[in-house]
């Protein structure tokens, strides 16, 4: 049997920083309204000449250094976007060719901020299933350009960044277990239905959310899936040593703590400092727990996300 | 009825970080116990979890008061 398991974890974080104060000067809210409602303090914004590509590559740098591997020994990335470069081609094969190692399957998967979770496990499947031996796994996001900065309920939740992880075939899991989840049915709560057609933009070009409605289904598919993957792996929730959650709300966060039992000394938190990062927040969660210390190997870590589609999953990991 | 009315006084205390003798049958969750949107919607998945109900969107809205909320449980429970 052949397993898969993280070899290295690196993350990008782009310099300019967006504080809650700063965005109070351009559309009526204040630091407390968004600190007591989503626990985000401030977040980063690319720069006009940066795309998720290059924070992907700055990502993907840092986790081949961290994995110890030779940059050419990786046969397969997947790059999970919602803010690709361009319609085509893939994130993928432009990160592919930025780190100038060719041949390898490059795609992208579009998941949302469930697009981590979908990827690690698209790598996994692919390891498991001897088609690849090491995979490098990105999410990676400029969600700040698709917002409207005139809609306080959303422009003030999400940054940009990247996080990557590589993960390499191995006897002993690695990934112990994993689901994933997608119900089309609420795809009205959270979207943006713009498409590019006859050289316009047709539709709305903008995130909308529904937060209320987007908060009640998050928590419920959240500690329903994330207890799921416990149950069917056999592992208690008492034996979780972190919980990497998408840096969605904080309020999201506790409330998935509570329901799995889990105190928060035991929980990743990066949202005050990075918003809503989509794809990107678990990996560069994961990446700031493993480099400072917190999450060390042969520990416990389950892994949780949840975004638009609706489309979520969990991995349940020995790191 | 009381003990409906009791557990209702208990989750809403709980949930919203105020003392249990603030909680009057009449108190609004947003205009007396300064709940904001998300406290309303934890809430009312608290009452779900404790009566083991599901609280229809459309119906969750125009829970809006203690007695309403004892209202809705009262009549749901025995369906």
């Amino acid at each position: 049997m052949i397993y898969s398991r993280i070899l290295g974890t690196g993350s990008y974080l782009p310099p300019t920083v967006l504080s809650n104060a700063t965005l109070a000067e351009r559309v009526e809210t204040s630091d407390e309204w968004i600190v007591s409602r989503t626990g985000i303090r401030e977040r980063r914004i690319a720069d006009p000449d940066q795309k998720t590509s290059d924070l992907a590559l700055h990502a993907a740098e840092a986790a081949i250094a961290s994995a110890g591997i030779d940059r050419n020994e990786i046969d397969l990335i997947i790059v999970a976007t919602t803010t690709p470069d361009m319609v085509f081609p893939s994130v993928a094969c432009l990160l592919q060719e930025k780190l100038g190692i060719h041949g390898g399957p490059a795609f992208d998967v579009q998941a949302v901020c469930a697009g981590f979770m979908y990827g690690l496990v698209t790598a996994d499947a692919y390891i498991k299933a001897g088609l690849a031996t090491k995979a490098l796994v990105i999410g990676a996001e400029v969600l700040t350009r698709i917002l409207d900065w005139e809609d306080r309920r959303t422009c003030v939740l999400f940054g940009d960044g990247a996080g990557a992880v590589i993960l390499g075939a191995s006897d002993t899991p690695g990934i112990r277990h994993a689901k994933l989840a997608a119900d089309g049915r609420y795809k009205d709560i959270l979207n943006t239905p713009a498409q590019i057609s006859g050289g316009k933009i047709q539709g709305m070009p903008y995130l909308f959310m529904d937060g209320p409605a987007v908060f009640k289904f998050a928590v419920k598919a959240l500690a329903d899936i994330a207890n799921k993957t416990l149950s069917e792996a056999g592992v208690a929730q008492s034996e979780v040593d972190w919980l990497v959650p998408h840096q969605a709300n904080l309020r999201i966060i506790e409330s998935t703590a509570k329901h799995l039992k889990l105190p928060m000394e035991r929980v990743i938190v990066t949202l005050p400092e990075q918003g809503n990062t989509s794809a990107a927040s678990i990996p560069l969660a994961l990446d700031t727990a493993v480099r400072d210390g917190r999450i060390q190997r042969g520990q416990t870590v389950l892994l949780e996300g949840i975004g638009g589609g609706f489309a979520w999953g969990a991995v349940l990991l020995t790191y | 009825m009381e003990n409906i009315e009791a557990r209702v006084k208990k989750i809403v205390a709980e949930q919203l970080g105020v003392n249990e003798a603030e909680v009057k049958i009449e108190s609004s969750f947003v205009d007396d116990l300064g709940a904001d949107s998300l406290d309303t919607v934890e809430l009312v998945m608290a009452l779900e979890e404790e009566f083991e109900c599901e609280i229809p969107d459309e119906d969750a809205e125009k829970i809006t008061t203690v007695q309403q909320a004892v209202d809705y449980v009262t009549a749901h429970l025995n369906k």
